[in-house]
């Protein structure tokens, strides 16, 4: 438990800060919402036309550069990729799907539940049975192979799109679109926004944080390691809440949400399924794109095209529920996940035995 | 002594620690190649668990993980 002390109090002060966003002007149970934000980012740049989530989310800019300076910091910045970068891309994009169905990513599946959402538990049991295929598939040897070093280059033009972004944002905000009513228009103010990012950014990138990893590993290897900080931002937002009157118990009428079990189910199934072949949830991927991992940079924009793709096409859920198209797409992303995970299971790994200790790279 | 070798070099999430799992079933030696912090904790958690000592040597871009029992 004391190799967990970190990770926890990571979770915890996590779980604070989304409550104080929330407090400070987020949408409800919306203190961090990694898919919700990068669609909303989209919103801005005009991407979709979806009125009501049109905004530059701070958050997201202050999470990249967090993690980027940290990754410098501790010499982890290691630029690579080249490990299936379409097939990403593609995973990328049914996450999405599936966390539009929902209406959150998993961040935000547990800050809903910790909010007193009970469609949550719908979510997370979808969410779990989704990665729990995902495990079958690598324990069958399911791998998207190996990367290899870019140049450096490569490496800086994510955290520089985010400064740009920033840049925008507070200089030149006739250029974006923002949503006078809904969800995008309720956001704490910017500097607030951006220094919360700023520091889960930090500590995510120092302790490694994935949602879709810490169940995956209690899965796999009876590790329990990378789930506790998840447990932890649960009781830190959960106690945030009652202090501060945010908590509502309930299935019906709560906030950004919909009650179709079913279709929430499927939904977070969707993404705990494509996150655990991707190697990570949204927010992973948001800090290994962050520390020069391109095949994360590519799935982030597969995120965001799949935000855009879901607003342009009717695929997003809302509070009155799922629509027939997103339906559709989320049955179509099952198959089309299975198609990945069956084509890329490796048929045999070749181990070699070797006399000696020196072993030369 | 005898090792078997596991290059995870480039692996991404779960892969260095599934492949480690693998090798050692057979409750042999190891030496695992990785090329990332991520990759070296967990195999090391993962094998210090599993009731293997670990020695880490960091070479390059690389760490050699050497796990014995």
């Amino acid at each position: 438990m004391k190799k967990n002390k970190g990770i926890i109090s990571t979770g915890l002060v996590i779980g604070l800060i989304s409550v104080l966003l929330v407090k400070f002007g987020n949408p409800a149970n919306m203190g961090f919402c990694i898919a919700c934000f990068i669609r909303d980012t989209a919103g801005a740049l005009g991407l979709h036309r979806a009125e009501a989530v049109q905004y530059v989310r701070p958050e997201i800019i202050g999470i990249i550069i967090g993690a980027f300076v940290m990754s410098i910091a501790g010499k982890e910045f290691k630029v690579k990729g080249g490990s299936a970068p379409l097939t990403r891309f593609v995973l990328g994009f049914f996450v999405m799907i599936g966390a539009l169905m929902f209406l959150g990513c998993p961040l935000r599946m547990i800050l809903r539940l910790a909010g007193g959402d009970l469609n949550a538990v719908i979510g997370i049991l979808g969410f779990t049975a989704g990665i729990f295929v995902g495990v079958l598939f690598l324990n069958k040897g399911f791998s998207l192979r190996r990367t290899y070093e870019l140049p450096k280059f490569e490496g800086f033009i994510m955290p520089s799109v985010t400064v740009v972004l920033f840049i925008l944002l507070v200089a030149f905000p006739s250029l974006l679109l923002f949503s006078e009513k809904g969800a995008g228009a309720s956001h704490a103010p910017i500097y607030f926004s951006l220094v919360d990012g700023l520091i889960v950014g930090v500590l995510a990138q120092k302790n490694k944080l994935c949602c879709a990893g810490g169940i995956r590993d209690v899965i796999m290897f009876k590790d329990f390691h990378l789930i506790s900080w998840f447990l932890a931002i649960f009781v830190a937002a959960l106690v945030g809440n009652l202090l501060l009157g945010q908590f509502k118990l309930g299935f019906v009428d709560q906030p950004i949400a919909h009650t179709d079990g079913l279709w929430n189910f499927l939904g977070m199934g969707l993404v705990g399924f494509a996150s655990v072949l991707l190697g990570g949830c949204p927010l992973r991927q948001l800090i290994l794109s962050a520390e020069g991992n391109i095949d994360s940079a590519i799935t982030v924009l597969g995120l965001v095209f799949g935000a855009a793709f879901a607003h342009n096409f009717n695929l997003a859920s809302s509070a009155q529920g799922p629509t027939l198209n997103g339906k559709v797409a989320v049955v179509i992303g099952f198959i089309v996940v299975f198609l990945i995970g069956y084509f890329n299971i490796e048929k045999s790994t070749e181990v070699e035995i070797k006399e000696g200790v020196e072993i030369e790279i | 002594m005898k090792f078997k070798v596991v290059d995870a070099r480039g692996r991404s999430c779960p892969e260095p620690v599934l492949m480690t799992k693998n090798a050692i079933k057979d409750n042999s030696n190891v030496q695992v190649l990785v090329d990332s912090n991520v990759a070296k904790e967990n195999v090391t958690r993962f094998a210090i668990n599993s009731g293997y000592k670990v020695e880490v040597k960091e070479e390059k871009d690389s760490y050699i993980l050497t796990l014995t029992k």
